[in-house]
């Protein structure tokens, strides 16, 4: 498949992300797009490396340049996994809290 | 020599410090021994560089370079020569006795302000000596410039009047203008030739190197500094008004010696001015409408100083004619005797207001004569000797401009002849008014009317000598006499163009100027002896006696308007434009931040929507548009 596809594919994705981060209230609604946009990346990271992999592979067979990024999207995704619950940890204890998942209700930084 | 003329310059400088700097220390007597004492050395080390010149001829002396650069080097030389030796016996000399009257005439001072009068007037005959003496156009203008500061200072020198104040600094204000141009021309020497030294400018190499339009150009900014120290029309207004100085500085300073100084520069680059023809007549006219209309304007004034003031600003219109027409040694030899006998007037009707107890009308003058005998017959001398009548010395140097004026154009030579008619009569005038007739003023003043002392009537002796006798060192050739001063000037001026008038035309033309001068004299002697002019009554005695309303006019069309332009630059510019720039910045950043405030809500949303649209406008920054479309084109073309 031709690179500009996945391209579009992530930034679409991204885009998503973006704007249920900019218009979502809801705090897990909002903590699921900002992951949407951290895996958009991962995608794009991973498409990127096998173009420039298959790219290297035709000069020289066997040669594993351009592999090392789909190993560290897999570094990504553990600290990703490891944010989650951090970010899970903070929604359930602002529940408690208030009684809500709205983040505008939390708009404590003002005054 | 080198020493004779450094003494000459550095004695009244040493007078100048030692009065100005002790003026607390010293009492009257150490004041003015001093003062007068250090001129008159000076004196006597001029009379022997004179003699030294008489001797040895023309010398340089080198001091030290006053600006060495790579493109032009101005050495602080000092050339004592026919010209500049005779300026020096003049300065020094006049300046002596002028010293010596003012002991006398200013003793009612208190000792500090005594003390400031002697030290301006040291320090404006070092300054008139730096300007006679300089070797180059630098060194003049420095001197130059002192004496206009001196002039300044000593015009407002009672500062507790305010119209005295602002006389002085009508004199100051005019003189800046004329030595603008004075330095405009010196900028263009120094472009164009590269040098201000008199030796190197005034040669034939140099008039080479110059257009005619750079020697016109030159010669006419010269003249315009000539215009302001010389009072000459337009800037001739500032003379009468110096008069609110003290009488000697008025005989030294605006008689004598500072006005005198156009004459000289003019003199000194003499090849310049003579190699432009256009110059010459521009000078000539000017100098003839300035004797002119200064003498009208004489005819009607009541002040004794006014008077004088007047006839000065004429006399020198006469000089400058002289200059105009080629007569350069005519000018300068009527820069000596009138040194003489306006001065002698001058210092004469000092000792009248002297006596008068500082009345200065002579309608409230009259029948002094026998009161005041030494002033009375020593101011007729000064008056024979202006009114041009022979032997005494202002006929032979009016007699030498006119008659060069005559071989120029007849016409300056009739206008110049009426304008010696109307010396005779307002100078006769004044003096029958003062001193004939019957005491008009108070019987108190009658009462306290007193000689002068001593100190002041020497002075009025040796100078009503020197008025009789000046002639003698200019007798024309046409009477059996050699001109001395004429061979004395010849390096400087070269030779004398001959007139080419025949010695019949000559005689007539004296004879003529001689015979109207005696009877506009007499008339004025006949109207004046018994009785003093009223108010003028018809239009043309008042237009007179307002003196043209040369000052009104240009109060309204230089003054008015710099005012109101003056005040349409504080009132609406500086208010509007300057502050308003000033203030609107303020503001601006005080609305902006009001605005931008409100941007802060506290609502993390918000902070997020503009970190996202500023990545994009930076996004929009780093790529350019070129860029942007080339990112488009590579994902549309290659799918």
């Amino acid at each position: 498949m031709p690179i500009q596809y996945y391209i579009f594919f992530c930034l679409t994705l991204f885009s998503i992300g973006m704007v249920g981060v900019l218009t979502r209230r809801n705090a897990i609604i909002v903590f699921m797009c900002i992951e949407l946009m951290l895996n958009a990346v991962n995608l794009l990271l991973v498409a990127f490396s096998k173009m420039y992999h298959g790219a290297a592979l035709q000069l020289a067979p066997g040669t594993t340049a351009g592999i090392d990024a789909q190993i560290f999207v897999f570094f990504i995704m553990v600290v990703a996994a490891a944010e989650v619950s951090v970010g899970l940890a903070i929604i359930v204890m602002m529940y408690r809290n208030t009684h809500s998942v709205d983040i505008n209700f939390l708009n404590r930084l003002k005054n | 020599m080198k020493l004779i003329i450094g003494l000459i310059v550095l004695f009244p400088l040493v007078g100048f410090l030692f009065n100005g700097l002790g003026r607390n220390i010293w009492n009257k007597k150490v004041i003015a021994f001093m003062a007068t004492g250090f001129i008159a050395i000076s004196f006597v080390f001029s009379i022997l560089a004179f003699l030294n010149v008489q001797s040895s001829g023309a010398a340089m002396v080198h001091f030290f370079d006053f600006i060495n650069t790579d493109t032009i080097k101005i050495p602080f030389d000092f050339k004592v020569d026919g010209l500049s030796s005779l300026f020096l016996l003049v300065i020094t000399g006049v300046g002596t006795l002028i010293h010596l009257y003012s002991t006398a005439y200013m003793k009612e001072e208190e000792a500090p302000h005594y003390a400031r009068y002697f030290a301006y007037l040291n320090l404006f005959i070092f300054s008139m000596l730096l300007l006679v003496l300089g070797d180059n156009y630098v060194i003049m203008f420095i001197g130059w410039e002192g004496v206009g500061l001196c002039s300044y200072l000593l015009i407002g020198y009672w500062f507790t009047n305010a119209t005295y104040n602002y006389a002085a600094k009508k004199a100051f204000i005019m003189n800046r203008i004329g030595d603008l141009g004075f330095l405009l021309a010196i900028f263009w020497l120094i472009v164009k030739l590269g040098t201000v030294s008199y030796g190197s400018v005034l040669t034939a190499e140099s008039l080479a190197k110059l257009s005619s339009t750079d020697i016109t150009a030159i010669t006419l900014l010269l003249f315009v500094g000539a215009m302001g120290k010389s009072a000459q029309i337009p800037l001739y207004t500032w003379l009468p008004d110096a008069m609110a100085g003290p009488t000697p500085v008025s005989a030294l300073i605006h008689a004598a010696t500072m006005v005198t100084a156009g004459i000289y520069m003019i003199t000194r680059s003499n090849i310049l001015f003579s190699a432009s023809e256009f110059t010459g007549h521009v000078v000539a006219i000017v100098g003839i409408s300035t004797a002119l209309l200064a003498a009208t304007i004489a005819l009607k004034q009541n002040d004794i100083k006014k008077v004088l003031a007047y006839s000065t600003v004429s006399q020198l219109g006469y000089m400058f004619l002289g200059l105009g027409v080629g007569a350069y040694s005519g000018a300068v030899f009527h820069v000596i005797t009138h040194a003489f006998f306006k001065a002698l007037l001058f210092l004469g009707a000092g000792s009248v207001i002297h006596a008068m107890h500082h009345e200065q009308d002579i309608r409230k003058m009259g029948g002094l004569k026998s009161k005041l005998p030494i002033t009375h017959i020593t101011f007729l001398i000064g008056c024979i000797a202006i009114a041009g009548v022979p032997p005494f010395s202002g006929f032979f140097s009016k007699d030498e401009i006119l008659a060069a004026a005559f071989a120029k154009s007849p016409i300056y030579w009739v206008l110049g002849v009426i304008g010696a008619a109307m010396t005779a009569f307002y100078m006769f005038r004044l003096y029958a008014t003062t001193f004939l007739g019957q005491f008009r003023g108070t019987h108190e003043q009658e009462h306290h009317l007193h000689e002068s002392p001593v100190a002041m009537t020497l002075p009025l002796i040796l100078l009503a000598v020197a008025s009789a006798i000046a002639g003698a060192i200019g007798i024309p050739e046409l009477m059996g006499g050699h001109h001395w001063l004429a061979h004395q000037l010849m390096p400087i001026i070269g030779e004398a163009k001959e007139a080419t008038l025949t010695h019949q035309t000559e005689w007539a033309l004296m004879a003529a100027s001689v015979s109207i001068a005696i009877i506009a004299l007499l008339i004025a002697l006949n109207k004046y002896k018994r009785q003093a002019d009223d108010e003028p009554q018809t239009s043309l005695g008042k237009f007179l006696y307002h003196k043209w309303h040369i000052d009104e006019l240009y109060d309204n069309i230089i003054v008015q308007p710099l005012n109101r332009f003056a005040g349409f630059l504080k009132n609406v510019v500086e208010k509007n434009v300057i502050d308003g720039a000033v203030n609107g910045t303020g503001r601006l950043v005080q609305y902006s931040a009001r605005k931008l405030r409100l941007i802060q809500n506290g609502q993390v949303g918000y902070y997020i929507l503009f970190i996202v649209l500023g990545i994009i406008v930076l996004f929009l920054c780093w790529f350019n548009d070129v860029a942007i479309l080339r990112f488009l084109s590579f994902l549309t073309n290659k799918s």
